[in-house]
């Protein structure tokens, strides 16, 4: 077995040991509750209030603006529902085509419920038209949701901007920022942002913990209704080492923020060094506006599953926005917003790198995916954007897309 | 992950016959290839054949495919299962048959295996010079736009494989696999199918009078495999045939293809696996189906 190299760090991240370590004595030793009456379980309260401190500092907030939730898909379905409890009266809502499932399917549920959606559209490279957003806005806009950055291209929104618009209209924004937290800096003091998720295996905290930022002042309904915990705006008993570990994670992220260009450079080097080497491959996204650790190349001619599996036998993780790696026949709702053509919609395949990875490993890489390709290609009927077959079927098929 | 056979891995890896095969001026040997799917669709299939004049017998087989695991394993597996055949052999393979040689696929996964199949058929029908457009599908109406997907299509996979739900129809064709809206008529396809089947039993179990006590006389076997026929004719029909009972000997169901289906080489997949199974289902066990001339 290959050692593995995980290229793969935008659908999930290592848990840092340094996490781990923090972690651990809240699993063993110190399993007191936190609400408790005995100095015991309060030891534990100490050490979600550090955390909180931790996370807060990494978003540049204040410690009482920070609510830990279990994941991004319950900070994002929590923030949308606040923000729709907020103003009752207004039923329209705001979003884009390229948000993640957990939103775009929030709302989708919503339309049912009597509310109206506008989806934002996105260019070539998945970047939003603020005039579309003003030009969308109404005294009658409850809620303004907006991903920080892309999960799938990295093609980072530009939030601020979008927020004043919202604000102009007295409307509610939401900042999906899972994919940003410790890649670029934050500060939710000089921002706009209402509610903002992060979720902290993105991070190399462990799974299953995420937090949501509240403005302060802003009028927060909880999701989960129970207890007092979190001051009664998410109820249950905490995943006290969950966070603990994003409490770490948060600090560590701040720390390695100054290693960012090294990251960017390395990210930088795998995709000049495929364009280079490989022909007939794009970068999809913004290449002026993008996330430092991500590329999105779509390789014509040859689909993305067969080149997943081919990387796999080498123990590189990436992964593919083709229909085939959904199981839902359809490829990434995000790619084809941004109206990709079908010769490399299916061939698309995403590397996101982290803090751990080596110019070994991306040489190893580039060392490695010529002959993928190659073998692929030698293998497909298509070899150009001229072949009739496929020209009048595109057609057909775009037709009745 | 996929959940992919040992077998499935094994042929995406190491693929056989991949390639294309140049036409050829040799006596007595002739070169065909037939095409499925687009680039738009995600999985696209070109398959070459090599066929002595003489025989049928199919000499060579290669494979050009764009495509998943799956599909580049189905292309693979396909090639060397109809290597040495006939063409009328090679038509009897059927979509199941080449999921069975890869020790089965999952059932997402199973229109690669439809793929293979139709592409097998195209390129033996253009060798045949049967219009496929005339064959196939395209008749019907249109249920699944996105995939571009007939009724008439999707009759004959789900009589063809025994489907109950439009999940497995997307599975296998992928109809109702994009936007989703046609997957209300799916439904009712199914719901149509399984009415047919149901109303031809039990008018035949009237008409028959059978008595679970005693074993068929030759009269009732004679109605119940008329049932039978009468439930598969529509999918001929579809493709501008039809069957008709010729005699019973024995265990020997004798039937006459007419129309397209006397010349098209399907029917003889679809009678192994359409009507055969359904007769040992409904009416005995031991029955084997013969076409006569």
């Amino acid at each position: 077995m290959n050692p593995v190299i995980y290229l793969d760090n935008n659908a999930t991240t290592k848990v840092d040991p340094e996490v781990l370590e923090a972690m651990l004595p809240y699993l063993t030793e110190y399993y007191g509750n936190p609400s408790s009456m005995h100095r015991f379980g309060g030891q534990v309260s100490k050490a979600l209030k550090h955390a909180r401190f931790q996370v807060a500092s990494l978003l540049g907030a204040e410690e009482s603006e920070i609510i830990f939730t279990s994941c991004g898909t319950e900070g994002n379905n929590a923030a949308i529902r606040a923000a729709l409890a907020a103003q009752p009266d207004r039923k329209h809502l705001i979003t884009t085509q390229v948000e993640h499932a957990c939103v775009l399917n929030l709302f989708k549920q919503l339309e049912k419920q009597g509310y109206t959606v506008t989806y934002l559209s996105v260019n070539r490279k998945g970047q939003v038209d603020l005039m579309e957003l003003e030009a969308a806005m109404t005294g009658n806009t409850a809620l303004v949701s907006m991903m920080y950055a892309n999960n799938e291209t990295g093609t980072v929104f530009p939030v601020e901007q979008a927020g004043a618009i919202a604000k102009e209209y007295g409307a509610t924004f939401h900042v999906d920022a899972v994919q940003v937290a410790g890649k670029l800096p934050l500060n939710m003091k000089t921002s706009v942002i209402d509610l903002m998720t992060i979720s902290g295996h993105k991070l190399h905290a462990p799974k299953g913990v995420g937090a949501l930022f509240v403005r302060r002042g802003f009028r927060f309904r909880p999701l989960l209704i129970g207890g007092h915990q979190e001051r009664g705006r998410r109820a249950g008993t905490e995943n006290v080492a969950g966070i603990i570990g994003l409490g770490k994670a948060a600090e560590l992220a701040q720390e390695h923020l100054a290693d960012i260009p090294q990251e960017k450079k390395l990210r930088d080097r795998l995709e000049k060094g495929i364009l280079a080497t490989i022909p007939d491959c794009e970068v999809n996204g913004d290449p002026q506006n993008r996330l430092p650790n991500t590329t999105n190349i779509g390789f014509k001619y040859i689909e993305g599953e067969a080149i997943l599996l081919s990387l796999d036998k080498f123990g590189v993780c990436a992964s593919s926005g083709s229909a085939c790696t959904s199981g839902s026949l359809e490829p990434s709702h995000v790619l084809r917003a941004m109206g990709l053509p079908y010769t490399t919609l299916h061939g698309s395949i995403r590397f996101s790198l982290s803090r751990y990875t080596t110019t070994v490993e991306i040489d190893r890489v580039l060392e490695i995916l010529p002959d993928i390709i190659e073998r692929l290609r030698v293998m497909s009927p298509f070899n150009s954007d001229d072949a009739e077959w496929l020209k009048g079927r595109e057609e057909v098929t775009t037709a009745t897309a | 992950m996929w959940d992919y056979t040992e077998k499935v891995m094994e042929h995406f890896y190491n693929p056989r016959n991949q390639g294309v095969i140049e036409a050829t001026n040799e006596p007595g040997i002739a070169t065909v290839f037939g095409e499925v799917g687009s680039i738009a669709c995600g999985d696209a299939l070109r398959l070459h054949l090599k066929i002595e004049v003489d025989t049928d017998k199919i000499l060579d087989s290669r494979f050009q495919t764009f495509g998943c695991t799956s599909a580049i394993a189905s292309s693979s597996a396909l090639t060397e299962m109809i290597k040495g055949l006939t063409l009328d052999e090679a038509l009897k393979v059927s979509n199941q048959d080449i999921a069975n040689f890869l020790g089965g696929l999952p059932e997402e996964k199973m229109h690669c295996s439809v793929m293979g199949k139709e592409a097998l058929e195209a390129a033996i029908f253009k060798y045949r010079g049967i219009e496929i457009e005339h064959h196939e599908e395209d008749e019907g109406a249109l249920v699944c736009s996105c995939y571009g997907v007939s009724d008439n299509r999707i009759r004959r996979i789900i009589i063809e494989n025994n489907l109950t739900t439009a999940e497995q129809v997307t599975s296998y064709v992928k109809a109702g696999g994009g936007c989703g809206s046609c997957l209300v008529d799916i439904e009712d396809i199914l719901f149509a199918i399984q009415q047919e089947k149901e109303a031809t039993a039990a008018r035949i179990t009237a008409e028959v009078g059978l008595n679970p006590t005693h074993p068929l006389t030759t009269v009732q076997k004679i109605a119940l495999i008329q049932a039978v026929l009468q439930e598969v004719r529509p999918v001929l029909l579809a493709d501008g045939g039809d069957v008709d009972l010729y005699d019973l000997e024995g265990n020997v169901v004798k039937v006459i293809l007419k129309g397209a289906c006397g010349s098209c080489e399907s029917s003889m997949a679809t009678l192994k696996n359409a009507i055969e199974v359904r007769i040992k289902e409904r009416v005995s066990p031991s029955l084997v189906v013969e076409a006569v001339e």
